[in-house]
């Protein structure tokens, strides 16, 4: 299924270009190569979703004080200092954009097949009329089934609401017509915003050029050949990346858990179904009572 | 694909209900008034579109409009937001008594009061007409002012016109320097 | 401010920001611009995507090092080494000497050709001191400074006893037609020889030595910049505070204005300096000042001196017979008409005396000392907060102790504010509150969108920002505060006729207030600043309109015609393009984006190249035309000569691009206006571990102002104890002493505590691990911190020896969100004599780590 072609079994949706985002998908091109790690989406994120600052605390490593994607950080600029250090012989000749200080702003995939949509039991994640994924906040009850469903582990449970949270691709401002606010907001257009079809085809002319310029390590993370594989079809907010996928704290080669997890998978349906036939009967046992 | 595919893409992709409150959801910014404003950080002069409803700032994004930042902010503008709306903002005044141990909540009116009557006591007892040659001076040392570059140009003219040009305080300065 | 004015004219930055995506070469030297102008920096990612190469000079590297194609670690304090040997590189290189180009802009655009007086005498000569200079005063005479044959008196301009900055554009002084000249460069007098000899020593090999920066290394930046200058390409110098923060820091930025004079790079597109400023207004803030030696316009504070007792008398000196200078009556007048109005009357002289007269140094560093020592009692800190971002902050905060009262304007309670209770030294048991007995009064601040008013960009563009809503709570403008004290004053004042209460009562201060506050109407003010005409109160057009007989009123000339008629606000132009942008806000002066941008053409007016067109004259409109609002009398043609009468701006020919100066030239050689050469010279930091490789008997500048006592000690050169070189500087992700940054929690989350950046090979000498606490010390003070233990810092090889470099970001203090030790407590006051700026980007220090 991960080369597959035009069609998926078992659904009726038209597949359009490699990564298998469908007619009108929107996402976004991160290309770390622009991305000079001012961390401008990361609050630009915040402050339109009004989410709080958390977490607070020096890691020591390099200008990463935010660690990671969680409920209440749905941007997260890592930084990867990749000096060879120890013998006092540093690199002074650098690669043209980015190089020896690593930066990427990481976010919600919006994976074409996305885990923790198929994993969520009461059907509070839902796949938007543009492609994306979005958590419905009044529905999700917490169950925190969809963090390992996650291959990249994006959503995570708030201590506050103890509901389920992750990046929206800013599904209100997208209603109304507005750019989410992190590739709004970012200075040098490392964050792209557009249509997952138009972006991946920049995509490709950017690492084409970035290539003729001497930077052979660029590709893509998100296509069905790297980053989008194992059954995710593709993720419609894709980067650019410049060294292997683990240097930024990405899985090489992530899969949809379900895929090894069928058993269990199926074991939740079966404990949703009989629960909810046993709900049903409890209910008219009342209801006639 | 078989049956564990079929289920899966049923469970998870199809039918997932849309929530009345999703179906509604928009940008808070709708129908909001946008005023063209300035970044007050850096120098690089960003123009920003305050967002207000009810006279209250619910908003704060770069302005596409702008030949500068063209709808862009860095970090520190686009926390403008988390500025005007901070938790520890202070919109009272205070006061220390010489000596004091606390600060007091004192009226504006008070305040302006007391620092106007201090500084005429402090300029009467240090104002030089003139300098030991004779020349006239018109000045005093006895009290500075520190501040500008965060300000506005019309309140640095007002400084300078009002504590140099009015009151003879030589001793104007910004971050010009600093 | 002075690097640029004194030797092109004016305090600003040459070009705008989007210019820099035109250009062919972006050097970055002391500036982190990524980090600290991020939305700035995409002109830079624009210029290469175009392919462009983009350079990196800095001790460390940042986020800019990672976007640039080249990252030259270099020695804290040693740019004007580097600097110094481009020069020497250029003027030696084939290309400059084959190509026509350079010496057609050179001779025609700079003041190369230009005759010195022989009696001149260069620090190659007199080990590392220029002629006149007067160990006793610390000081030098000016005298030979000055073009040969000008005849002008060359005290006249400047007083070097007095602590007065020369109006900028101050070059050598008298008329250009009585400088002899030798266009083909080869006097041995001639500026062009001078600045050949000078910096003959500056050489890859002493870069190496002084900077620690391999020798091919440094040949690749000078082939870079040589091989992307000339007719058909530009290159760009983006500074920021990292080259004014030196006791050199005003000839760092003069040497790179010589650079690219050299190169021909001023005044086109894709060329200039760029100078990066800090603050939302700094620019601004220096326009109309907010400063103590100047009034509004660069017009110099009058000083209490024999030569500035009456207003004849200061015009008599300050005034230039060429140039825009020439025009000084018709500024100072109506400024003083906006002062004070119907007292400023041409039979007293339009209340010239009135206006207060200075005699020292009042800059900020001195100002904590008159505090501390009890001289000055009370202090408005408006929008400052020095307790964190002054140097010698353990003094600075001694000195805001020991003041009677103190009125603080912020939106948090910032350090200044909360000293008495919250300071180290107060928590520590140190000092007790009951023993300080400072009044203090914080009066809570509107923020931007809770007011209307403007401020000016890097590149000199007013803009305007409208009021969104109110302030909360009690919270109030500037502007209206000092509006209220103003009035309040004159009442307390009514009817004493005393020379302290002439001087209030003579102030205009008739603002109309309204709205919901009763705040002032700032459109009045703004009509002040752009002048008016006293009859009748119309908004004058421009500052050539003005007029020095007292009937015209004008707030500061620069920004005159900012409001050209009644309604009328340019800054609030709001009409963006991709070009110049003309129709955005208000460039200063005159709406010109680039300065100087006669130079864009040759001197018979034709664009240099088709790709780097800007302005040009058009013969059959008999006009300028372009791009752009010309910098430059809009119909002089390029031939024109001016006649031996002529005065003013007609005195200068049709090809000087260079209005503000006497000769309308670009100054290699600048003459009496700074007060430490007229030529940049490297001198090493006040704190230095190492000697000064050039000029061995000549450490340190001669001329630096220093203030050594008891409680502002300073280290000797080469001092054991404090061997490691520190340099302090900003994140991206906090704003300057944190006042607007370590309160707001998105961004207090993102840096959340202080800490310090340190070599692993220097951790290693300490047993340091990442993360471990550290004691960092001087002289001044010791701060406890976190180590960063990061590759991007590096140790390097100065003349043979290892030399470590320690970083330390100086926005932490004990308030708000995200906390940390003072940076400042460690740094010493000592400063650059010509802009009275600190010396922070280069001192010693010693670390251990904390037992």
């Amino acid at each position: 299924m991960r080369h597959s072609g035009a069609t998926r079994s078992g659904s009726n949706l038209v597949l359009t270009g490699p990564t298998g985002a469908r007619p009108g998908a929107v996402g976004f091109l991160t290309d770390t190569t622009l991305c000079i790690g001012c961390k401008a989406c990361e609050v630009a994120c915040k402050a339109w979703n009004g989410l709080p600052a958390d977490d607070f605390g020096l890691t020591g490593f390099s200008y990463d004080n935010t660690k990671d994607l969680g409920a209440a950080t749905w941007r997260h600029v890592a930084f990867i200092e990749r000096f060879d250090g120890g013998d006092g012989r540093r690199p002074t000749d650098l690669q043209p954009f980015q190089s020896d200080w690593l930066m990427l702003s990481d976010v919600c995939k919006h994976c074409v097949e996305a885990g923790c949509l198929q994993a969520c039991p009461t059907g509070a994640i839902v796949r938007t009329e543009f492609d994306t994924v979005v958590i419905q906040q009044d529905v999700c009850n917490g169950c925190g089934y969809c963090l390992p469903a996650c291959p990249f582990g994006v959503p995570a449970l708030s201590a506050t609401d103890h509901k389920a949270h992750k990046c929206t691709l800013c599904y209100d401002r997208l209603k109304d017509g507005l750019e989410p606010a992190c590739a709004k907001s970012c200075p040098t257009d490392s964050i792209q915003f557009g249509l997952v079809g138009e972006l991946l085809a920049r995509a490709r002319g950017r690492v084409e050029t970035l290539q003729g310029r001497g930077v052979a390590g660029a590709y893509i993370y998100g296509d069905r050949t790297v980053g989008g594989g194992g059954g995710i079809e593709g993720l419609n907010a894709f980067f650019i990346l410049t060294a292997p996928p683990e240097v930024y704290n990405l899985p090489a080669r992530p899969e949809l858990p379900q895929r090894k997890t069928m058993p269990s998978y199926l074991t939740t349906i079966g404990t949703a179904v009989a629960l909810g036939v046993a709900a049903f009967f409890s209910l008219r046992e009342r209801g006639g009572a | 694909m078989g049956l564990t595919g079929r289920l899966k893409n049923y469970v998870g992709l199809v039918p997932n209900p849309i929530s009345k409150r999703t179906r509604e959801i928009h940008a808070r910014t709708r129908g909001a008034t946008a005023t063209v404003s300035v970044c007050p950080y850096c120098a690089v002069g960003c123009s920003q579109l305050v967002y207000t409803k009810d006279e209250r700032i619910i908003a704060i994004e770069g302005n596409y409009e702008s030949p500068i930042n063209g709808g862009t902010l860095c970090p520190k503008g686009a926390a403008t937001l988390g500025l005007v709306n901070s938790p520890d903002r202070i919109t009272t005044v205070k006061y220390r008594a010489p000596g004091g141990a606390r600060w007091e909540e004192k009226p504006l009116d008070w305040a302006i009061e007391r620092i106007a009557r201090l500084v005429k006591e402090t300029r009467d007892a240090a104002f030089e007409e003139t300098d030991a040659e004779g020349l006239p001076v018109n000045r005093t040392l006895a009290i500075g002012h520190l501040g500008g570059a965060t300000l506005d140009n019309e309140e640095n003219y007002l400084i300078k016109k009002l504590f140099t040009a009015g009151l003879g305080i030589v001793a104007v300065e910004n971050q010009a320097r600093i | 401010m002075p690097g640029l004015g004194a030797r092109l004219g004016r305090g600003g930055a040459t070009t705008f920001q989007q210019d820099l995506a035109n250009s062919d070469c972006i050097v970055i030297m002391g500036a982190n611009m990524a980090e600290n102008h991020p939305v700035s920096f995409r002109f830079v990612m624009k210029a290469k995507e175009r392919g462009a190469t983009v350079i990196h000079i800095d001790p460390r590297f940042t986020r800019t090092s990672a976007l640039a194609d080249l990252h030259v670690p270099l020695r804290a304090g040693s740019d004007l080494v580097f600097l110094g040997a481009l020069v020497n590189h250029v003027v030696n290189s084939a290309r400059w000497h084959t190509d026509p180009f350079f010496k057609e802009y050179v001779v025609h655009y700079t003041n190369a050709a230009t005759i010195i007086d022989p009696a001149f005498r260069d620090t190659e000569e007199l080990a590392g001191l220029f002629s006149g200079y007067n160990a006793g005063r610390g000081a030098y005479s000016t005298e030979t400074w000055q073009y040969a044959g000008s005849g002008t008196d060359p005290g006249a301009a400047q007083q070097p006893e007095q602590d007065v900055q020369s109006r900028e554009g101050g070059a050598a002084t008298g008329r250009p037609e009585e400088a002899r000249t030798d266009p083909t460069l080869q006097d041995p007098h001639c500026v062009f020889q001078i600045v050949r000899r000078h910096f003959a020593r500056y050489t890859p090999e002493m870069v190496e030595r002084a900077c620690g920066v391999p020798r091919d290394r440094f040949l690749r930046v000078a082939e870079a910049l040589v091989n992307n200058s000339g007719r058909d390409r530009t290159a760009v110098f983006a500074y920021a505070v990292a080259w004014t923060q030196h006791t050199t820091g005003t000839q760092i930025i003069g040497c790179c204005a010589i650079l690219q004079l050299l190169l021909g790079n001023i005044g086109r597109p894709g060329g200039g300096i760029l100078a990066l400023r800090g603050h939302a207004t700094i620019q601004g803030s220096t326009d109309i000042p907010t400063l103590y030696n100047l009034l509004p316009g660069y017009i110099p504070m009058p000083t209490a001196t024999p030569q500035h007792r009456s207003l004849d008398a200061f015009l008599g000196a300050e005034r230039l017979e060429t140039g825009i200078w020439h025009e000084l009556p018709k500024y100072l007048i109506s400024l003083l008409k906006a002062y004070y109005g119907d007292s400023a009357r041409p039979e007293n002289g339009f209340a010239y005396d009135l206006l207060p007269k200075i005699a020292d140094d009042y800059s900020f560093q001195r100002m904590l000392l008159l505090m501390k020592d009890g001289a000055m009692k009370g202090l408005f800190c408006m929008g400052q907060n020095p307790a964190v971002g002054g140097q010698n902050a353990v003094l600075g905060r001694q000195a805001l102790a020991n003041l009677d009262w103190l009125v603080v304007r912020d939106v948090h309670e910032i350090e200044t504010a909360a000293f008495w209770h919250d300071a180290p030294e107060v928590r520590g048991g140190a000092v007790r509150p009951a023993a300080i007995k400072t009044e203090v009064f914080f009066l809570p601040a509107a923020l931007t969108a809770e007011k209307d008013g403007s401020y000016t960009n890097t590149q000199r563009l007013v803009q305007w920002h409208d009021k969104a809503v109110g302030p909360p709570g009690a919270a109030r403008s500037e502007a209206d505060f000092v509006c209220r004290l103003g009035q309040r004053l004159k009442e307390l004042y009514r009817g004493d006729d005393s020379p302290r209460g002439r001087q209030i009562a003579a102030l205009t201060w008739d603002y109309p207030t309204g709205g919901p506050r009763g705040e002032i109407d700032l459109d009045a003010v703004v009509r002040e600043i752009n002048g008016y005409t006293v009859a009748d109160g119309r908004p004058v057009p421009d500052a050539d309109a003005l007029r020095d007989d007292g009937s015209t009123a004008c707030g500061c000339w620069i920004y005159s015609g900012i409001a050209p008629q009644e309604g009328t606000n340019l800054a609030r132009n709001r009409r963006g393009d991709e070009g110049a942008a003309l129709g955005w806000g208000f460039a200063w002066p005159a709406n010109r984006r680039i300065l100087y941008n006669r130079a864009s053409a040759d001197p018979a007016g034709r664009p240099w190249s088709e790709r780097k067109a800007w302005i040009w004259w058009d013969a059959a409109e008999g006009r300028w035309a372009g791009h752009d609002v010309p910098d430059f009398p809009a119909t002089k043609p390029p031939g024109y000569r001016p006649p031996p009468d002529a005065r003013g701006l007609a005195a200068h020919p049709g090809d000087a691009p260079f209005v503000r100066m006497a000769d309308g030239k670009g100054a290699l050689f600048s003459g009496p206006s700074l007060k430490d050469g007229p030529l940049p010279t490297h001198y090493e930091p006040w704190e230095t571990p190492v000697g000064n490789v050039l000029y061995p008997e000549q450490a340190r500048s001669p001329v630096a102002p220093t203030f050594e006592r008891p409680d502002n000690p300073y280290h000797a050169v080469g001092d054991p104890r404090f061997p490691y070189v520190i340099t302090t500087y900003r994140l991206t992700e906090h704003h300057t002493a944190g006042g607007m940054s370590r309160w707001v929690p998105w961004l207090a989350e993102l840096q959340p505590e202080g800490f310090v950046e340190i070599s692993p090979e220097l951790a290693r000498e300490h047993g340091v691990d990442n993360g471990d606490r550290v004691v960092l010390s001087t002289l001044r003070g010791e701060i406890e911190t976190r180590a960063l233990v990061t590759a991007r810092l590096r140790p390097l090889t100065i003349d043979g020896r290892t030399v470590h470099q320690i970083g330390l970001p100086w926005h932490f203090g004990f308030g708000g969100l995200a906390r940390g030790a003072i940076a400042n407590d460690l740094s010493p006051l000592v400063e650059d004599p010509n802009s009275r700026i600190h010396q922070a980007k280069a001192f010693t220090c010693n670390l251990r780590k904390k037992g």
